[in-house]
Order: C-alpha cells, then sequence, then structure tokens
C-alpha cells in the first residue's frame, strides 16, 4: 500500500514540474494549470486513501468549508486586487505550516532518539520559524496592499539591531530546543520563538514601502515554499519536499528578477526604507530645470492618431484608477487605423511580478503587443508616441543620466527618446522614489494631467472616427 | 484687441503669418482678426476659408493697418509699410536685429513695439514658438526636394530587369535641426546618407535619423552656445577639408546647412572639391544668405559649374507655402498665448519673461536689443550627460576560478560532514530537496515574464500541498488540540489550493492573442 502511496506522490510531483514548465508560454500555460490541479487531487486522494488518516468526517468538513472560501475569494476578486488575494493565500501557507509544526511537536506518536531526534525538532523548528514570519508578514502585506495600513515604510530606532537581535535569540533558543524532550521547558522555547518569529514578520514588512511590494510578495512566495518544504522533512515526506522546493526557487527567481528590474540588493530592499540612506546626498541638485508642458486631451489624441508606431508604458497608476479597459480600447481603435501599437512592461510595474500582463490580459489586449522591457527599449528612437500612463520612476531619465541620483543604473523604459512622449499624471508629485523625474520637463515631453481612465476616455472620443 | 495679418511685399516671399487654424485659437484667445485679402492665395489658403474660420478680410491697405493693434508678419516690414503703421502698434516678424539696426532705429522712432521671432531664447520652454527650428526643418526638407529634382538619377537604389540602379550618395554637412531633416528626408528617399558637424554631440542625433556620422581624427568640441557651432581651430578645420575632400570623390549630392551666428557662413565646400565631384552631381547651399558654404554659390540661384549643379535659394521655407505657413502661424499662436495671460485679448509685453525678453527689440519707444544673455540650452545638458553613461554600468566583478572551487570545496565539507552524522532516511530527503530545488530553478526561468502573476498563484496553489502533513495529522493521534489544528490547517490549505487554482485558471483565460 505505501509503495502505492509514493508512487501517487512521485506522479504529483511530476504533475507539479509540468505544471511550472507550461508556464513558459501563454499557449501551454492553460494545461499548466491542469496538470497542477490534477497533481494535487492525486496527492490529496492517496493521503486520504492510505491506512494512516481516518477522521473523514472532520476532513470533509475542512475541505468542504475551504474550497467555498477559495472558489468565493477567486471568483470574486478584480485582477487590480490580485496582489492583495496572493498576500492572502501566503498567509494561510504559513498558517498551516505553523499548525502543522506544533502539531508534529505536540505528537505523541512520533518517539525517536540521539540524531534523529535532533534533525526532527530542527525541523520542526524551522517549519515554525519560517510559517510564523510568512503569516503575519503576509498580513501585513494584505494590509498594506489593500490600503488598510498605510503604504509608507514603517521606520522603528535601530530597526536592523531589533532584527539582529531576534535572530540570535532564535537561534539561540533553537541550539536549547533541538536537544529536549518534549518537556514544559522545551514548549516554552518553541513557544517565545513563534512569538518573535510572529513579531518579526510583522515588522520585516512593515518596513518596506508600497512600490518594493513585488520584491516582498515573491519573498513571501518563496518563504511559504520553504515552510513547506520544512514541514516536509518533519515528516518525512518526498512530496513536501519537493514541492515546497519547487515553489521556493521560484519565489527566489521572481525576487531576483524584481531586485534586479530596481538596480538594488535583495539585502537593501529586505532592510527597507528606500531613499533614507545615501541617496540624502543628491537631492539638494535635485530640482530639473525648466517647466513642464501641459497638453490637452484633442492634442494627444491628433498625435497619436497621425502617428505610425505607439508605445504604451503603464504603471500602478494605470491599476489605480481602472484604466484598462478604456486603454485596450483605445489600443483597438488606434490599431483599426493601422498605427502599431505595443505596450512597454517593466518588471516591477505594478505591485506584483507580471501585473500589468494579467491587467492588459483582463482588458483583452493581445498578449503578442504587450512586451518585456529589454524587447522594446531599443525601438523608443523610432516611435512616434510614447504614452506613460500612471508610471514614473520605470520611466526617470536619472536612472541612465546620472550617476549619483539615487536611482542610478536601475533599468528604465527609455520612453523620452521617442519623438514624442506623453506622460499621464494626476500631479507633479514626485515617486515612490521620492526622486524628482526630469522626464517631466524634457523638450519633448507634455504633461497630461487628471485620472488616468477619464482622461483616456476623453481621447479616445477625440480620436478621428 | 485687433490682430492684422497684411500680405507679404517681397515677391519671392510666398508664407502668410496666419491660416484659418491659427485665426480660430486667435478668436480664441479673445482678440479680433483681420487679414488683408489675398494674403494666403500663394499659399493655397483662400479669403473664403479665412472668413469662415472668423477673420475679416479687408481689400484696402490704409484700412487694414489703421485698425491694427497687433500686426503679424512673415517678413520685417518694410519702409513702405512703416509709414502705414500707426504708432503703439506691436509688430511680430522674422527682424534679424543684429544686421537690421537701421530698421529698429525706425521702429523706434515711429514708436512701434517689435518682436523677433528669430529672438526668441532657444530654451525648452519656448521650443513651440522656436520659428527658426520649424523654418530650418522645412528648408531640410526641401533641399532634399530641389536636389532630386536637379539630380538625374533616382535616389533609392534598385535592382530592375533593366539593371541594377545604386543608391545615391548623400553628404551632409552640418546636422542642425536643417541638416537632420535633410538626412532624414534623403534617407527616407533611399539614399545611402552620411553628415558631418563640429560638435560631437550630435552623433547619435544623426544616426537616430539614419546617417552614418563622419568624424574627423582631431578631438575638439564645436558647441557654442544656444545649441549653435562655434568657430574651429586651424588644425581642426584642415583635417575637415581633408576628410571633405576625399568624400567629394564619392558623393552626388552635397547639402550644406553651416552657420555661425553672427558671423558670415564658413566657406565649407571649395571650388576644388566641386570639380573633384563627378559629373551630374549636385550641391545644395543652405547658407546661401549668409554669403554660401561653397565657393560657387551664387545666392537666390541656381547654376551649373564643373558638370555640378549648385543651387542657392534664399526662400527654402517660402517654396512649401502652405507647410511653411502652418507651422510659423502655430509659432505665432504659441507666442501670443504667452503673452495673453487672461485670454482676454489684451497682449501685454513681460519684460521679466525671458523668452517675451529676448523676443522683444523695440518697446516703448527703445530699442531693447540685445537682451541680456539667457544660456540655457538642451545641447549643453546632454554634452553633459554622454559621459556619465558608461558610470552608470560598472563592470561586473566576475568570481575567479580559485573563489568558485573554494565555495564547492566548503559545500562539499559540509555535505560530508552532515551525512556523517545524519540517519539515512535524512539524507535521502536531503537529496530529493536539493535535486528539487534544482529542477525548480531550472523550470521557473523559462516562465515568461508576463505569466508571473499566474506563476505566483498556481505556485500559492500547490504550496498548499502542506495539507498533505495537516492530513496525516488529523486522526490517530488521540489529542483533541491536534485535531483541532490539524482541522484548521486543512481548512485554510484548502482555501489556498482551490482559490489559488481557480484564479490562475481565470487569469489564464483572459490571455488571448
Amino acid at each position: 500500500m505505501s509503495g502505492v502511496i509514493t508512487m501517487a506522490y512521485l506522479l504529483a510531483a511530476v504533475m507539479f514540474i509540468l505544471s511550472l514548465s507550461g508556464l513558459s508560454s501563454q499557449e501551454t500555460a492553460q494545461r499548466g494549470n491542469l496538470y497542477g490541479m490534477v497533481g494535487m487531487a492525486l496527492a490529496i486522494l492517496a493521503t486520504i486513501g492510505s491506512a494512516l488518516v481516518g477522521a473523514y468526517t472532520v476532513l470533509i468538513i475542512a475541505m468542504i468549508i475551504g474550497s467555498g472560501i477559495g472558489l468565493y475569494l477567486a471568483s470574486r476578486v478584480e485582477m487590480t486586487a490580485m496582489p492583495q488575494l496572493v498576500a492572502m493565500l501566503h498567509s494561510f501557507v504559513g498558517l498551516a505550516a505553523v499548525l502543522i509544526g506544533w502539531g508534529g511537536y505536540l505528537d505523541p506518536r512520533i518517539q525517536l532518539e540521539g540524531a534523529a531526534h535532533i534533525i526532527h525538532n530542527t525541523e520542526i523548528y524551522l517549519g515554525i520559524f519560517i510559517g510564523a514570519i510568512t503569516l503575519t508578514g503576509s498580513i501585513v502585506a494584505f494590509g498594506k496592499l489593500q490600503g488598510k495600513i498605510s503604504g509608507r515604510p514603517l521606520m522603528l530606532p535601530g530597526r536592523h539591531w531589533l532584527n539582529l537581535g531576534a535572530l540570535i535569540i532564535t537561534a539561540l533558543f533553537g541550539l536549547l530546543f533541538v536537544g529536549k524532550h518534549h518537556s514544559g521547558s522545551a514548549t516554552f522555547l518553541l513557544l517565545v520563538m513563534t512569538i518573535i518569529a510572529l513579531l518579526v514578520g510583522i515588522h520585516l514588512v512593515a518596513a518596506i514601502g508600497g512600490a518594493d511590494m513585488p520584491v516582498v510578495i515573491s519573498m513571501l512566495n518563496s518563504y511559504s515554499g520553504w515552510a513547506a518544504s520544512a514541514t516536509g522533512f518533519m515528516l518525512g515526506n518526498d512530496l513536501l519536499i519537493v514541492t515546497g522546493a519547487l515553489v521556493g526557487s521560484s519565489g527566489a527567481i521572481l525576487s531576483y528578477i524584481m531586485c534586479k528590474g530596481m538596480n538594488r540588493s535583495f539585502i537593501s530592499v529586505i532592510a527597507g526604507g528606500f531613499g533614507s540612506d545615501g541617496g540624502s546626498a543628491a537631492e539638494g541638485d535635485d530640482v530639473p530645470e525648466g517647466e513642464p508642458t501641459p497638453t490637452s486631451h484633442e492634442e494627444v489624441a491628433s498625435e497619436l492618431a497621425e502617428a505610425k508606431s505607439v508605445i504604451i508604458v503603464p504603471g500602478f497608476g494605470m491599476a489605480v484608477a481602472h484604466a484598462q479597459q478604456a486603454v485596450s480600447e483605445m489600443t483597438d481603435n488606434l490599431r483599426k487605423k493601422g498605427i502599431e501599437v505595443r505596450f512597454g512592461i517593466h518588471p516591477v510595474a505594478g505591485r506584483l511580478p507580471g501585473h500589468m500582463n494579467v491587467l492588459l490580459a483582463e482588458a483583452n489586449v493581445s498578449y503578442d503587443i504587450v512586451l518585456e522591457m529589454d524587447e522594446i527599449n531599443e525601438d523608443f528612437p523610432e516611435t512616434d508616441v510614447a504614452l506613460v500612463i500612471g508610471a514614473n520612476d520605470t520611466v526617470n531619465p536619472d536612472a541612465v543620466e546620472r550617476p549619483n541620483s539615487p536611482i542610478a543604473g536601475m533599468p528604465v523604459l527609455e520612453v523620452w527618446k521617442a519623438r514624442r512622449c506623453v506622460v499621464m499624471k494626476r500631479s507633479m508629485g514626485s515617486g515612490y522614489a521620492g526622486v524628482a523625474n526630469p522626464l517631466f520637463v524634457k523638450e519633448n515631453t507634455r504633461m497630461l494631467f487628471g485620472d488616468a481612465k477619464e482622461s483616456v476616455q476623453e481621447i479616445i472620443r477625440h480620436l478621428p472616427k | 484687441m485687433r490682430i492684422v495679418v497684411p500680405k507679404e511685399r517681397d515677391e519671392l516671399e510666398f508664407r502668410v503669418a496666419a491660416v484659418p487654424d491659427s485665426v480660430k485659437k486667435l478668436i480664441k484667445l479673445g482678440f479680433q482678426v483681420s487679414i488683408e485679402a489675398g494674403a494666403g492665395s500663394a499659399a493655397s489658403f483662400t479669403d473664403d476659408a479665412y472668413r469662415e474660420a472668423g477673420a475679416d478680410v479687408v481689400a484696402e491697405q490704409q484700412e487694414l493697418y489703421a485698425q491694427a493693434d497687433i500686426i503679424l508678419k512673415v517678413l520685417a516690414l518694410t519702409a513702405d509699410e512703416i509709414e502705414l503703421v500707426k504708432p503703439g502698434t506691436t509688430v511680430v516678424s522674422f527682424v534679424w536685429p543684429a544686421q537690421n539696426e537701421d530698421f529698429l532705429k525706425s521702429c523706434k522712432e515711429k514708436n512701434i513695439n517689435l518682436l523677433a521671432i528669430d529672438s526668441v531664447p532657444r530654451i525648452s520652454r519656448a521650443q513651440k514658438m522656436d520659428a527658426l527650428s520649424s523654418m530650418a526643418n522645412i528648408a531640410g526638407y526641401r533641399a532634399v526636394v530641389e536636389a532630386a529634382h536637379h539630380f538625374g538619377r533616382f535616389l533609392t537604389g534598385q535592382i530592375t530587369a533593366a539593371g541594377k540602379i545604386p543608391p545615391a550618395k548623400v553628404l551632409v554637412i552640418g546636422a542642425g535641426v536643417a541638416g537632420l531633416a535633410a538626412i532624414g528626408t534623403a534617407k527616407s528617399m533611399g539614399a545611402v546618407v552620411s553628415a558631418f558637424d563640429t560638435r560631437p554631440e550630435v552623433k547619435e542625433q544623426v544616426e537616430s535619423m539614419g546617417g552614418s556620422f563622419l568624424t574627423v581624427e582631431i578631438e575638439e568640441d564645436g558647441a557654442g552656445g544656444g545649441g549653435y557651432a562655434k568657430v574651429m581651430s586651424k588644425e581642426f578645420i584642415d583635417a575637415e577639408m581633408a576628410l571633405f575632400r576625399e568624400q567629394a570623390k564619392d558623393v552626388d549630392i552635397v547639402i550644406t546647412t553651416a552657420l555661425i551666428p553672427g558671423r558670415p557662413a564658413p566657406k565649407l565646400w571649395l571650388e576644388d572639391m566641386v570639380k573633384t565631384m563627378k559629373e551630374g552631381g549636385v550641391v545644395v547651399d543652405l547658407a546661401g544668405e549668409q554669403g554660401g558654404n561653397c565657393d560657387l554659390t551664387v545666392p537666390g540661384e541656381v547654376v551649373v559649374k564643373e558638370g555640378v549643379t549648385i543651387i542657392g535659394y534664399t526662400n527654402l521655407p517660402s517654396r512649401l507655402p502652405t507647410q511653411s505657413s502652418t507651422l510659423y502661424a502655430t509659432n505665432l499662436v504659441h507666442l501670443l498665448t504667452d503673452m495673453t495671460p487672461g485670454k482676454d485679448g489684451k497682449l501685454t509685453i513681460d519684460m521679466d519673461d525671458v523668452v517675451i525678453r529676448g523676443a522683444t527689440v523695440v518697446k516703448d519707444g527703445a530699442v531693447t536689443f540685445p537682451p541680456p544673455k539667457v544660456e540655457v540650452s538642451a545641447q549643453p545638458q546632454q554634452a553633459k550627460a554622454e559621459p556619465a553613461m558608461p558610470v552608470t554600468k560598472p563592470e561586473k566583478k566576475k568570481k575567479s576560478t580559485l573563489q568558485i572551487m573554494a565555495y564547492w570545496a566548503v559545500a562539499a565539507v559540509v555535505l560530508l560532514g552532515l551525512g556523517n552524522v545524519a540517519p539515512p532516511e535524512f539524507v535521502s530527503h536531503f537529496t530529493v530537496f536539493v535535486l528539487a530545488v534544482f529542477i525548480g530553478w531550472q523550470v521557473v526561468w523559462n516562465v515568461t515574464h508576463a505569466l508571473h502573476t499566474p506563476l505566483m498563484s498556481v505556485t500559492n496553489a500547490i504550496s498548499g500541498i502542506i495539507i498533505v502533513g495537516a492530513l496525516l495529522q488529523v486522526s490517530g493521534s488521540g489529542s483533541g488540540l491536534i485535531t483541532l489544528m490539524a482541522f484548521v490547517s486543512i481548512l485554510v490549505a484548502t482555501i489556498n489550493i482551490v482559490g489559488g487554482f481557480f484564479v490562475t485558471h481565470r487569469m489564464l483565460k483572459m490571455f488571448r492573442k
């Protein structure tokens, strides 16, 4: 019987790998998702079917309630709110990891000795630690994304020392804990560590500002994977180990890509508080010379209609204004006139890796014309109009032109190289990084102030029929 | 206030200072507009079109000038016109104040406020009213059209049944606005275009228009103030001449646009170069008005010397009158918009505004030219930015082989040490773990950027696999607490699995071609 289960697990693991590799292109992505579902069903059925599981009533009730909630959330969520949903789901994995870790510790059936015991305890300890950080970190991230908690980074005095202290205590307690058998003092150590980890999770994410959220979310994604892996070690279950490792490395890669997109090291993002250290020296001469040139919807419409090629660069502002439908309509309109319209997506645009792509897909924009930064950046000089919708730091020319700028070296979409650059923006405020953007006062830049959605609709109205 | 647009008096001037579209905009600013009958006919704008736009068409000259509070013109007022203008009128036109001191004096005596559109400072904010640039752009285009007209072959290369046609080779000297426009036009007609300029920072602009940038071996930056070039050293000019002599053997069409403000045009294309050129070649000299860049240019005329056609027209923008009138009129509307802050038809000459200050050359009976120097231009800024580029891309440090070996050695020691003490079961799990990390790493790098959000939600769903742990704990432990915790774990993990897969499915359905 156990051989059958092991094989079912193996099959599930293979399915999960196929599921991820299916996402390598849009054509195979749906099939990939299906693989994932089949793998999950296999794993759960095999586990339930095994001799070890008996309490069917309890687990069926739990699964029915869980499925109901899951379906409800997933069918209700708006695409602009995807980051929140993802953050919430991460917190669930964290919670489960903590609970299962404690369950494993309290379970009287497990009796181990010597090295096996130490390793088992280490696994419990690590599983709970990572799970707890994931749990509270994700909740804070959710709150920030939902706007329930201020998006500003929280700056506690000596925050790095707080984190370091927490880590040292955790490590010390860990050393004491792993050798102990089930006892009052061991329970105490584990409990204190759980609380510290919960607090660290809160503090870690609270110190990170809004636009670094893509990194935080992918980091938490990674953590949830490692938590699952640690649980797998504790239970001696290869499927959990494999799946956790897949998820963990996926999250790590996403974090890496996001960090590269901002030209910042992972450590500096996690340490939080962008712009507060190092960058301030350059701010004295930061004010760009010149004045922005405002434009009208009418003028933008006629410039777009007369262009041969247009590149639209969306940012978080488009998501905030829910402008994606209007943008899509405008795109269709222009493409019907034979104008080449494409989208340039910065890796960190939005609050989630790939967030813009999902929003545009939702609005029926063909994915063929939605390109990555590296694919489209060299086309700007041959482009007639670059339309920036709610993006700021990702199109800041200082990043390449001023080596002492706080965002120097960050790869940016070089919209200012287009013949005409139109920036849609609510006001002249600076972006998340707090860095002034000389793009707005460049000679070929025109500013279109106002709500992105209304502006785009207004432009559509003025487009020649 | 009433704006008056007279017909241009010069017989080679086909432009007009207002077009029906600009008239509408002027009326929106609160002005009344009168236009002389037939003023736009050379530029294909009929009197009826002006009437439709809201202008009064006036045939009688005396009456026209008498109503004027503001006069918009292309060329400066003629002596006859000054007689007709009443004192206190504001006049906007091309003036060239540095070369026309007497004219400024007569305006001063008549108490005319004179704004020279050619003296608008070249700063970013004033670009929309920079008539020099818009006219230069047209001149550059027209220069190529004139050249093509006098050139006996195609500009583009073709392979036809009748044989192979090589593309024409065009050399553009001076990559200012006119030069760049010429490069773009010649390129789009299929010619092979190269360009020379003493300012190295324009290289990128030349290349962006499709031309190749020629350089000499001497390093000297020719950027003067205000986006113009300056006079170069003798060594530089010698090297430049050598380069041109070399080019002369090869090129079919030469377009020269080199000007240094306030000086006669530099002689760059000398007689011997014309002699070296192939029979049937064309030289278009855009500097004709300032004496020409070519030795043999006759300003205002087309001559054939040494078998080469040399075009010295001084009114190239005027030879494209509809286009140049439209752009010039728009430049004027922008200027007047800035001077009518209330949009109430009341013109104010604000001498604190650097743009207006620069343009105003006679005001309230006093000559106000030259204005205090304004030293802002896009060019110097860019020049500063260029050398900074390499700094922003620091070379990535390559890890030495030794370092890599050291890492692996440490890793090996740790692994072997772990294997020594750990139970075999752990070792096998650990093997699985490490291999899975590698597989995950390989697989996820292949995921396209566009699908990163679905990737997150699907990994979210599969990390719900943690449910297996809870399922194993839910029964048989005999402890109510553990069962309860497992119950909660199963519940939230199910939310994760179902929610994650479903939302992924929803998202992926939306991605379509």
